[in-house]
């Protein structure tokens, strides 16, 4: 009764065309630009490529601390936002309107509000004052937005419930529903005792949260590797203890609670409708202390695979802008290990190995929890730059991007699931569309917005294709297709960052210095500046690609590889897989809690 | 007294219900079910993978009416519920021994009155 799930179609070639000839299109259209032998033509036309040739502007960060000319009307683009909100004052007259939040954000009679006689002239302490004022709101916007972005990355935990549930069969909904509250708190009792301190214990000072250094502390694991350090655990602020008791600090913590909490609610889709309930309370805690802090130390916080670029001049480090290896790929090869390790559901596959569908039982709360999921994106990727001040409001371009590759992946996912299987393919789309984000999540702050469009659609692809192999060749059962979408497509989202990466944005990026950073070797255009962004190797530098694919590799070795000896030693010392999976009801929220999802009354 | 028992497809009944009503036929009881006939498979798609819906869902509706009301509620049952696709249902009739209504114990023919 059940159908191959992928049958070799013409149509099929026909769209694989048509997409090459597009890609195809593009790179010539991209590295036409960058041979452009005069990149610091001034460029008066805003365009789409523009970034790629124009010199980048300066951040606010940079040591150069040559602030843009105050043109009264900036006529060409600025990814990093560097120059808006500048020379306001003098273009336009001073309003005295009562209120410094007005179009005149910062304007001379501000300054004068503050001093004890307004009639007088301005002295230093008025101008020292208003500084002040101006840092300090600098520092509460970027804290704001990072304390918001993470609450809307929070929500995402409903999401991924819905998601999941909708996908699973009724008489498991509340063991679904229940994980996923579940990993919430045991993950985030471990990310405050352990998990946070492991990761960010080493990052060194939060810049844009007012610079408190009070995670600059050594690795406390740095074996040398061909001479340099290679940085693994932190060690500083193991339960939010007295000495980092800060607003700083405690808003990188819950940003990056919530980040955690995405990666270790993954595998609760890959291994739903099985998992033992006592089982999956430690792996809460083995996920945020030990699995996801190693790797994500190694990228974010300041390790090794970060340091790629210092040490070896390798583009700027391993880049990942907001997670698509560091929370997508480890939760997704994690789950891929769950799943191979507890086996598949009962009637999954027949005696001839051949896969069943298993149909979920609640479609539109999975395109609910796909909305809720692709709004918390919008905390996820532009969240990412942990500020909204200084240099950061890119956040509107990594905005517009994530919602980009998100249309462009479920675009595809749809259209080549009806030419595929002859139907548009409801639950397909819905991982079309999230592969999207989670492809654009690793490139979002360093690339356009055609190079969004082309990633999500690949993204999508990569999803449908990791799906069917998973399910017809690896013969493992993911109910939801956690692993096709976050797993797969976050390895290409990390990729990605190697080739599409335009040079716009990411100055020094991972300590790699604002002008220090060059390219070497493998440098092939006229990219050489400083100030140079995160470039790929379509825009110059193929050393970002390398350390990119280092960074791919060490993630699924580590992600794959630690999880699967865990599952298969925790299986010997008591059950992974729950008894009721097995029972002749095989009713897990009868047998493990005794509540009904859906009561008959 | 004679039972007549059909199996009819889900968007019919309203018809059948007000053929009936036409016929003064008051009592009625609706069940769904699924089953199984001429009608093939319903093929769905789930992520990817198809599968196959053999028992489709039905309607089974049960009446009882008199002897000589029997045929009348055949023939309007027949019109109200055919479609003239694969899958339309069957329409039983069988002679029933004994009617009681519960609440007076009247008994037979008056007990369907």
């Amino acid at each position: 009764m059940n159908r191959p799930f992928l049958k070799g179609s013409k149509k099929l070639s026909l769209f694989v065309a048509a997409f090459a000839t597009f890609f195809v299109c593009y790179i010539s259209a991209t590295s036409a630009h960058a041979q452009d032998p005069k990149p610091s033509s001034p460029a008066t036309t805003p365009s789409a490529t523009a970034p790629a040739t124009a010199p980048p502007a300066a951040p606010a960060a940079a040591d150069t601390a040559a602030a843009p000319a105050a043109t009264p009307a900036p006529s060409k683009p600025d990814p990093t936002g560097s120059t808006m909100g500048l020379g306001l004052s003098t273009s336009n007259p001073p309003v005295d309107n009562g209120t410094p939040a007005g179009l005149n954000a910062w304007s001379a009679d501000d300054v004068k509000r503050w001093s004890k006689d307004p009639k007088a002239p301005v002295n230093t302490g008025d101008f020292l004052k208003s500084l002040d004022a101006a840092g300090q709101n600098a520092v509460a916007l970027n804290i704001v937005w990072t304390l918001l972005t993470g609450y809307l990355v929070m929500f995402m935990q409903a999401g991924f419930a819905m998601v999941e549930t909708g996908f699973c069969r009724k008489r498991n909904a509340a063991h679904v529903m229940m994980l996923n509250l579940m990993v919430y708190a045991m993950g985030l009792l471990g990310w405050w005792a352990f998990g946070f301190g492991l990761m960010f214990g080493n990052m060194g000072a939060l810049s844009t949260f007012g610079g408190t250094g009070l995670l600059a502390q050594p690795n406390l694991f740095h074996p040398q590797i061909l001479g340099h350090d290679f940085g693994i655990w932190g060690n500083h602020g193991f339960f939010l203890n007295p000495s980092v008791y800060d607003v700083g600090v405690y808003t990188l913590f819950l940003f990056q609670m919530v980040f955690m909490d995405t990666a270790a609610t993954i595998p609760t889709g890959a291994m739903a409708e099985r998992w033992s309930f006592p089982s999956f309370l430690l792996y809460g805690l083995v996920i945020s202390i030990v699995i996801y802090p190693f790797y994500g130390s190694m990228m974010w916080g300041g390790g090794g695979l970060s340091q790629l670029g210092v040490n070896f001049h390798l583009g700027h480090g391993a880049v990942d802008w907001a997670g698509s290896s560091v929370i997508h790929a480890v939760g997704g090869f994690v789950g891929l290990a769950g799943a191979k390790v507890i086996g598949p559901r009962r009637g999954k596959f027949g005696p001839d190995g051949k896969p069943n569908a298993i149909p979920g039982h609640n479609i539109p709360m999975a395109f609910i929890g796909s909305f809720i999921l692709a709004f918390g994106w919008f905390g996820f990727n532009p969240g990412s730059s942990l500020a909204a001040s200084g240099g950061n409001m890119r956040v509107a371009m990594i905005a517009v991007v994530t919602m980009l590759a998100s249309a462009s992946g479920a675009a595809v996912a749809c259209i080549y699931m009806k030419l595929k299987t002859g139907k548009f393919d409801p639950g397909m789309t819905i991982n079309g569309f999230l592969a999207g984000l989670v492809a654009i999540t690793a490139p979002s702050g360093f690339v356009d917005a055609t190079s969004a469009v082309i990633i999500g659609a690949i993204g999508a692809l990569v999803c449908i294709f990791a799906c069917s192999f998973v399910e017809n060749k690896l013969k493992i059962d993911d109910p939801v297709g956690a692993f096709g979408v976050h797993g797969a497509a976050g390895i290409w989202g990390l990729i990605s960052v190697g080739i599409f990466a335009d040079g716009s944005f990411g100055t020094g990026y991972n300590g790699t210095g604002a002008t220090e950073y060059v390219v070497g070797s493998l440098h092939t255009g006229v990219n050489n500046v400083p100030l140079m962004g995160v470039t790929g190797a379509l825009h110059g530098d193929w050393g970002q690609l390398i350390a990119n694919l280092i960074a791919a590799v060490v993630c699924m070795a580590w992600a794959f590889g630690f999880a699967y000896v865990y599952f298969s030693i925790q299986k010997k010392i008591f059950p992974l897989r729950s008894p009721a999976a097995d029972s002749p009801e095989e009713d897990l929220d009868q047998e493990e809690f005794g509540t009904l999802a859906y009561v008959n009354n | 007294m004679t039972k007549v028992e059909a199996y009819i497809r889900l968007h019919v009944l309203k018809q059948v219900q007000s053929a009936l009503e036409e016929l003064h036929i008051s009592g009625l009881t609706v069940t769904e079910v699924r089953g199984m006939g001429h009608s093939k498979a319903i093929t769905h798609t789930f992520r990817g993978s198809q599968y196959d819906t053999v028992l489709n869902p039905r309607l089974k509706i049960e009446a009882l009416v008199h002897d000589e009301e029997a045929d009348a509620v055949v023939d309007a049952i027949l019109e109200a519920a055919s479609t003239g696709e694969v899958g339309d249902g069957k329409i039983i009739t069988y002679k029933v021994d004994q009617v009681v209504r519960i609440r007076t114990g009247e008994r037979g023919d008056t007990a369907l009155k």
